[in-house]
């Protein structure tokens, strides 16, 4: 009876899985820019690899001592996740790639037209200032 | 019941890497293609792990870790010389 039961979670686990990873590849694939496209893998795909992982643990937790290595992926999976989405983000930008142009706002990385660190000359003619 | 599961999450995994490779080819500038490969290799971990199931061994997962680590350094190090022009400076 539990094991039927626990067969079900892990059959469950293992279809939400590859659910979430085939709706991140469905939106790196269809979005339209680079901002957009990062949205998607980066949060689905590390839950998806995470419910595998987990449906792997209870599996092999049926046939005998409980397995925790598995775990450690995961957790790797989601500290590394961020991390990468975050250099990626910052190369992206670095590049000036260009937004979609319904985008609402616009970053000073990508506005400028100066390099960042360039030297502002002094405004001449009168200053309002006294 | 896991048969039928197996077969189901197989195939949305191969569909995903399917939609990766995609990207990586028609992928207008590097970032593009990096964040491709960064999310084909956490995909193949999955399917990695989905085999060891299949085939009942549990040795697997440590291919697993060392694709997990590798690709992750990787995706940084390429990062890091885009933004730098220089991976250890």
């Amino acid at each position: 009876m539990l094991d039927s039961i626990l067969e079900g979670v892990i059959a469950f686990m293992l279809i939400a899985g590859g659910a979430f990873a085939f709706i991140g590849s469905l939106g790196l694939t269809h979005l339209k820019d680079f901002y957009m496209r990062l949205h998607g893998p980066s949060k689905t795909t590390t839950l998806g690899v995470g419910c595998t992982l987990l449906g792997s643990s209870l599996y092999f937790s049926l046939q005998g001592g409980p397995v925790v290595q598995e775990l450690l992926i995961t957790v790797f999976a989601f500290i590394t996740a961020p991390v990468s989405a975050h250099m990626l983000a910052k190369s992206a930008l670095h590049h000036k790639l260009k937004p979609d142009p319904r985008t609402r706002g616009n970053p000073i990385e990508l506005e400028s037209e100066k390099p960042k660190h360039a030297v502002e000359e002094a405004p001449q003619g009168n200053s309002p200032l006294p | 019941m896991i048969d039928t599961a197996l077969w189901i999450s197989l195939a949305l995994f191969s569909a995903a890497i399917s939609l990766n490779f995609y990207r990586v080819v028609i992928g207008p500038s590097l970032p593009d293609r990096i964040l491709a490969v960064d999310t084909m290799y956490m995909n193949s971990i999955a399917l990695i792990v989905i085999f060891g199931i299949w085939v009942n061994g549990k040795n697997y997962f440590e291919a697993a870790l060392l694709i997990a680590m590798l690709g992750f350094i990787s995706t940084i190090a390429i990062c890091k010389y885009l933004l730098r022009g220089d991976i250890i400076e």
